[in-house]
């Protein structure tokens, strides 16, 4: 297990009139390799979990362990922890402050302490990954398009290889293409290097078609914490916290109750195709 | 981190203070910043710091909020106190190798530690009952005669509340780049003082260009709205004095006669020793 949490509280602003109990008791384990979904309406705490896994925020209370180590243990090393848990923050190209993309890029390998040729190389390398083309690299990072900033403010976490990749909402405000763009190069990290995702989003066709599991947040809460198509098959609870199950799923159900003979697991549209057409057979 | 710059921020509670008029406490805390500084006694203090303390009790602002305001100017007061502790000339009091302690300057670091914190407490505990748009709007009435001769009150009491508006956004904003350049690495509080310098970098940087693109949004949705200044310019909530603000104006009142009385019994020497 890679990532364990253990009854993580955390609160903002303890004692003033601000105060919020953003997490509350928080437990669940990540496992290496997992592609794992994380949604919740607006304001339930998910950037505020993501930012505990590394190190950025410190839990009011509870324990955090990173690769079975206690990540509040005296003399952990920080620095280290946020170079194997990469993390993209919500609308990453806010961040971006340098002359031209690649120095932004390289901005995070030197933080590291490597030396100058192999950061360049990551950086080099994470840019091929997110594809920015090599004509962009001596370009400023402020004349770049939306989605282009998005893709080279996550090449800047990207080239710090890390083993879990968290990325928080990193869809938003971006059009269909530029969408599909990121989540297929995120497939490819998770299928390719292995590499455990984190994803917090809000549309739960993402979540129904890439992620392994699903943790639902809910006014700080942890509601659930299972495979995505159990979850899905709560809709109902969804709706009660102001979030859905994909359209695949109500059209299954719809179907269902008009006396199809369909399972309801389905949550992609090529599933839905699949289990129709058996169903039609069926019929005849 | 950053959070802990109260200055200028809004506390909400329900105080009598909160609900007092803006141009009260305006008035009130002006008087309060002059009347620090004409006492060369430690008695006027006294009444200094009653009144005071009295405003902190109704404000049902938490002390230890209002002492937070004190640790982002730590660094000036420090330097005052130091300056003038050490630096100022007159009779030897203590001397220890090249540190010498004189009376005037130990006098000196005293009282302009006592104004300078006062000062700071004072006005911070201004706009922590006062939401920026009172203030504002407060400011804008109480100046409206300057109309007269030419002086653009509106403007400048818009200029205002936007800057005040801006502080927490600003401040969050620095949080938020402050935590995304560290997941990158970046380090902001280990080096030396050149090192340091050039960290901040990657967070200016951002932090400017998300304040202009702010600050051009801003100006465009006042623009869509039709903004044109102050003229033929109607309140939604204008502001009128109600019977507690008579009441605290009686007491600003009162504090000024007391104040002028202490003032005058120093003048006369009487309270030389206090
Ligand atoms: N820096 C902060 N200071 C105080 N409260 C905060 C801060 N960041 C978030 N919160 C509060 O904590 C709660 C959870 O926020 P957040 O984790 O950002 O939610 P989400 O990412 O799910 O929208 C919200 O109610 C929010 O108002
Ligand atoms: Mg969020």
């Amino acid at each position: 297990m890679q990532i364990i949490f253990d009854k993580v509280n955390y609160i903002y602003g303890k004692g003033t009139a601000f105060e919020r109990h953003a997490l509350k008791d928080i437990s669940f384990c990540i496992n290496k390799g997992e592609f794992i979904g994380l949604i919740g309406h607006t304001g339930s705490g998910k950037s505020t979990l993501i930012q505990h896994m590394n190190g950025l925020i410190k839990a009011s209370s509870g324990s955090i362990y990173f690769n079975g180590e206690d990540i509040y243990a005296q003399g952990y090393n920080m620095k280290q922890l946020r170079s194997k848990v990469g993390l993209v923050f919500q609308y990453p190209e806010h961040q971006l402050f340098e002359t031209t993309v690649f120095k932004d890029v390289v901005f995070g390998p030197l933080n590291l302490g490597l030396d100058k040729l192999e950061a360049e190389l990551r950086a080099y390398e994470a840019l091929r990954m997110v594809g920015i083309s090599d004509d962009l690299l001596d370009a400023s990072p402020f004349e770049l398009s939306g989605g282009q900033k998005r893709r080279v403010a996550i090449a800047g976490v990207l080239a710090m290889k890390p083993e879990v990749l968290i990325l928080d909402e990193p869809t938003a405000g971006l059009d269909p293409r530029g969408r599909d763009d990121i989540l297929d190069q995120v497939t490819k990290l998770h299928e390719e290097a292995g590499m455990t995702i984190i994803l917090v989003t809000h549309s739960m066709e993402d979540v129904a078609c890439y992620c392994d599991r699903l943790f639902v947040m809910n006014n700080g809460e942890l509601v659930f914490q299972n495979p995505t198509k159990e979850v899905f098959a709560h809709y109902k609870e969804l709706e009660e916290m102001h979030l859905a199950a994909p359209q695949v799923t109500y059209v299954m159900n719809m179907l269902k109750e008009k006396g199809w003979n369909v399972s309801c697991d389905a949550t992609t549209v090529e599933e839905a195709r699949d289990e129709i057409i058996r169903a039609l057979g069926s019929m005849h | 981190m950053i959070r802990d710059i109260t200055i200028g921020q809004y506390y909400p509670a329900d105080s009598i203070l909160h609900r007092l008029d803006p141009r009260v406490k305006l008035l009130g805390t002006f008087l309060f910043i002059i009347s620090l500084f004409l006492f060369k006694s430690f008695f006027g203090y006294i009444v200094v710091f009653i009144f005071f303390a009295s405003a902190i009790g109704l404000s049902k602002v938490p002390l230890r909020f209002i002492l937070r305001g004190m640790k982002a100017v730590l660094v000036l007061f420090i330097f005052t106190v130091f300056f003038n502790l050490f630096f100022l000339p007159g009779e030897e009091i203590f001397r220890w190798g090249i540190i010498r302690i004189t009376d005037n300057g130990l006098y000196k670091a005293l009282f302009m530690g006592i104004r300078l914190s006062f000062l700071i407490l004072g006005s911070s505990l201004m706009t922590f009952t006062t939401t920026p748009n009172q203030l504002t709007d407060g400011l804008e009435k109480a100046l409206k005669p300057l109309n007269y001769i030419k002086v653009p009150v509106h403007e400048i009491a818009m200029m205002m509340s936007i800057a005040l508006r801006f502080i927490p956004i600003l401040m969050e904003e620095t949080d938020k780049i402050m935590k995304a350049q560290m997941a990158r690495g970046a380090d902001f509080e280990t080096g030396g003082l050149l090192k340091r310098a050039k960290s901040l970098i990657p967070l200016l940087v951002p932090l400017f260009v998300s304040a202009f693109r702010r600050a051009n949004d801003l100006a465009m949705a006042m623009e869509a709205r039709c903004y044109r200044g102050g003229t033929g310019r109607t309140k939604m909530k204008p502001l009128c004095y109600k019977g507690r603000d008579y009441a605290a104006y009686t007491i600003i009142a009162i504090y000024l006669g007391l104040i002028i009385g202490t003032k005058l019994l120093e003048r006369a020497g009487l309270l030389f020793y206090l």
